[in-house]
C-alpha cells in the first residue's frame, strides 16, 4: 500500500495542474488515470484541435497544452499510474483507502477526483448478442494482431483506428471494413490507402450498412449487417473488430456515497469539497452555482483544492500564502535556488 | 419561441415550448427529459444528446456542420436521420418540431 498526501484521480488538464499546486505546497501525490497517457479529454478527444481560451495562451492544441502542463511538472517528482482505473474509495479511520483495477492501493487524507466526464470506455455495438462474443473473437481493441493471421476479421467503423488496423491486417487476413456512411473521418492518407486496397481486391468495403445480429453458439461464425435501405448481408467471419471511439462513463465513482447531479459532483466554492470529508472534485466533473465547463475554471478550483489538502496533511502545520516570485521555499521546490 | 415534441424510448410524450436561441439539447435538459444526457455540455464533442429527427422535419431544420457526422459514429443506433440536438438552434420555424430519443446515449 501506498501513502501519499493526496490522490488525483484524472491526469487531464485539472488533474496535472492540481498535482503542480500540490507540489509546490509541499505536499506529494500520485495521479491515477484510465487511459494509458496524460491529456485527458485534451488528447483523446481533440489532441490537434486549437483552444483559444486558455489565459494568456492565445492558442494551443490540446496535445500542445499537455505537453506544457508536463514541463511545468518537470521540477516534480510526481508517479503516474496509468491504464488503471479508480475502483473503490473507501473510508479507513482519517484516511481514505483507494483500489485500483490493477491492484494497486493507496491510503491518503485527501483524494481529489478530476475526472471530466468520467473514464473512457470503448464504445460498444448496440446488439446485446454481441457481448458473449466479447474477448474472444469480438474486441474494441487489439492486443495480439498475430490471431487474425489467415482468419477472416470484420471490422466497424470510420476513424484512424478502423482505417489503420484495416491496412495493417489485409496484409495477412481477409479484411471486410464496414461503416455507416460512405465518408470516413480518418487522416486523408489513410482513407486513399484503404481505397487502393479496395481497388486491388484486399479490403472489402461495406458502406452505408451496421451491424444487426452476431451468429454462432460458442464461437463466432457470420454476421448481419443492414444497409440504410433495410437490406441484410450475411458476412462469413471469426473475428469482429469495433472502434466506434471512446465514450465517457462515470463508472465507480457513483458508489462513493457523493452528492451527484446527473453525471456531476455537488462541491463547495471554497475547497471544492464534495460531501465527504477529504473528497474534493475539481475540473468538468463538479458541479456549484455558475459551473463553467472550462479549462480555466479548472486550474482555479485545483488550486484551491490543494490548499484545502495542507490542512488534513499536515495537521499539525499552518499553511502560509506565498508567491513564485518572492519566496525562497517555493523556488526552491521549483529547482530555482539551492 | 417554438413548440418541441419530443418522444422517449418507451413513447412517451413531451411537449415543451423552447425560447429562440437555445438548442433542441437545452430545452430537453432544462424541462427535465429524461434520456438527453449531454455530457459535453453542448460542445459537439460528445455523442449524448443524440435525436431522431421525424423525416419531414429533418430536411426542413438546418443542416449539419462540419464535425457533427464525426461525432454521430460514435452514438449509440446512428440512422439517416439521427442529429445532434445541441447543434439544433430553436427558431419560430421550428414550431411543431418532433424528435425521438434513442433508448440510451451511452
Amino acid at each position: 500500500m501506498k501513502k501519499t498526501d493526496a490522490l488525483i484521480i484524472g491526469a487531464g488538464p485539472t488533474g496535472l495542474f492540481t498535482a503542480h499546486q500540490l507540489k509546490l505546497i509541499g505536499l506529494d501525490c500520485e495521479i491515477v488515470d484510465n487511459l494509458d497517457k496524460v491529456g485527458g479529454q485534451c488528447i483523446e478527444l481533440y489532441p490537434d484541435k486549437p483552444i483559444y481560451d486558455i489565459p494568456a495562451v492565445p492558442e494551443c492544441t490540446g496535445e500542445e497544452l499537455t505537453n506544457n502542463l508536463l514541463n511545468q511538472l518537470k521540477p516534480f517528482d510526481i508517479k503516474f499510474h496509468l491504464s488503471e482505473r479508480v475502483e473503490e474509495v473507501k473510508k479507513e479511520d482519517n484516511d481514505w483507502l483507494v483500489k485500483t483495477s490493477s491492484g494497486n492501493s493507496f491510503l491518503t487524507p485527501n483524494v481529489i477526483i478530476a475526472g471530466g466526464v468520467g473514464s473512457f470506455e470503448p464504445r460498444k455495438f448496440s446488439p446485446k448478442d454481441c457481448e458473449k462474443f466479447e474477448n474472444k473473437s469480438l474486441f474494441y481493441s487489439v492486443k495480439d494482431k498475430n490471431i487474425f493471421k489467415g482468419k477472416t476479421v470484420s471490422i466497424f467503423g470510420g476513424g484512424d483506428s478502423a482505417l489503420d488496423w484495416a491496412i495493417e491486417l489485409s496484409k495477412e487476413s481477409k479484411v471486410n471494413l464496414i461503416h455507416r456512411r460512405d465518408e470516413f473521418r480518418g487522416a486523408q492518407a489513410t482513407v486513399d490507402k484503404m481505397h487502393e486496397l479496395k481497388e486491388a481486391g484486399k479490403i472489402n468495403l461495406f458502406t452505408k450498412y451496421q451491424m444487426t445480429n452476431p451468429h454462432g453458439e460458442q464461437t463466432l461464425e457470420s454476421i448481419d449487417i443492414k444497409h440504410d435501405n433495410n437490406e441484410i448481408k450475411n458476412l462469413k467471419t471469426e473475428y469482429v473488430l469495433g472502434f466506434f471511439g471512446l465514450i465517457m462513463q462515470l463508472g465507480p465513482i457513483a458508489n462513493w456515497g457523493l452528492n451527484l447531479n446527473k453525471k456531476t459532483i455537488e462541491v463547495d466554492t471554497e475547497k471544492f469539497e464534495t460531501n465527504q470529508k477529504g473528497i474534493y472534485a475539481v475540473g468538468d466533473i463538479c458541479n456549484y452555482p455558475g459551473k463553467l465547463k472550462l479549462i480555466l475554471s479548472g486550474f482555479h478550483e485545483g488550486a484551491l483544492a490543494a490548499r484545502a489538502c495542507f490542512k488534513l496533511a499536515r495537521p499539525d502545520e499552518k499553511y502560509r500564502f506565498e508567491f513564485t516570485t518572492t519566496s525562497t521555499n517555493l523556488l526552491k521546490r521549483l529547482g530555482k535556488k539551492e | 419561441m417554438a413548440k418541441i415534441t419530443y418522444i422517449t424510448s418507451d413513447n412517451q410524450t413531451h411537449t415543451v415550448e423552447v425560447q429562440n436561441g437555445l438548442t433542441v439539447m437545452e430545452g430537453a435538459v432544462q424541462n427535465d427529459i429524461p434520456g438527453i444526457d449531454a455530457d459535453c455540455g453542448g460542445g459537439m464533442a460528445c455523442a449524448t444528446c443524440h435525436v431522431y429527427v421525424k423525416d419531414d422535419w429533418f430536411n426542413r431544420i438546418p443542416k449539419k456542420e462540419d464535425g457533427e457526422d464525426d461525432m454521430l459514429d460514435m452514438a449509440f443506433e446512428p440512422k439517416t436521420n439521427s442529429r445532434l440536438s445541441c447543434q439544433i438552434i430553436v427558431s419560430d420555424e421550428l414550431d411543431g418540431l418532433e424528435v425521438n430519443i434513442p433508448s440510451k446515449q451511452a
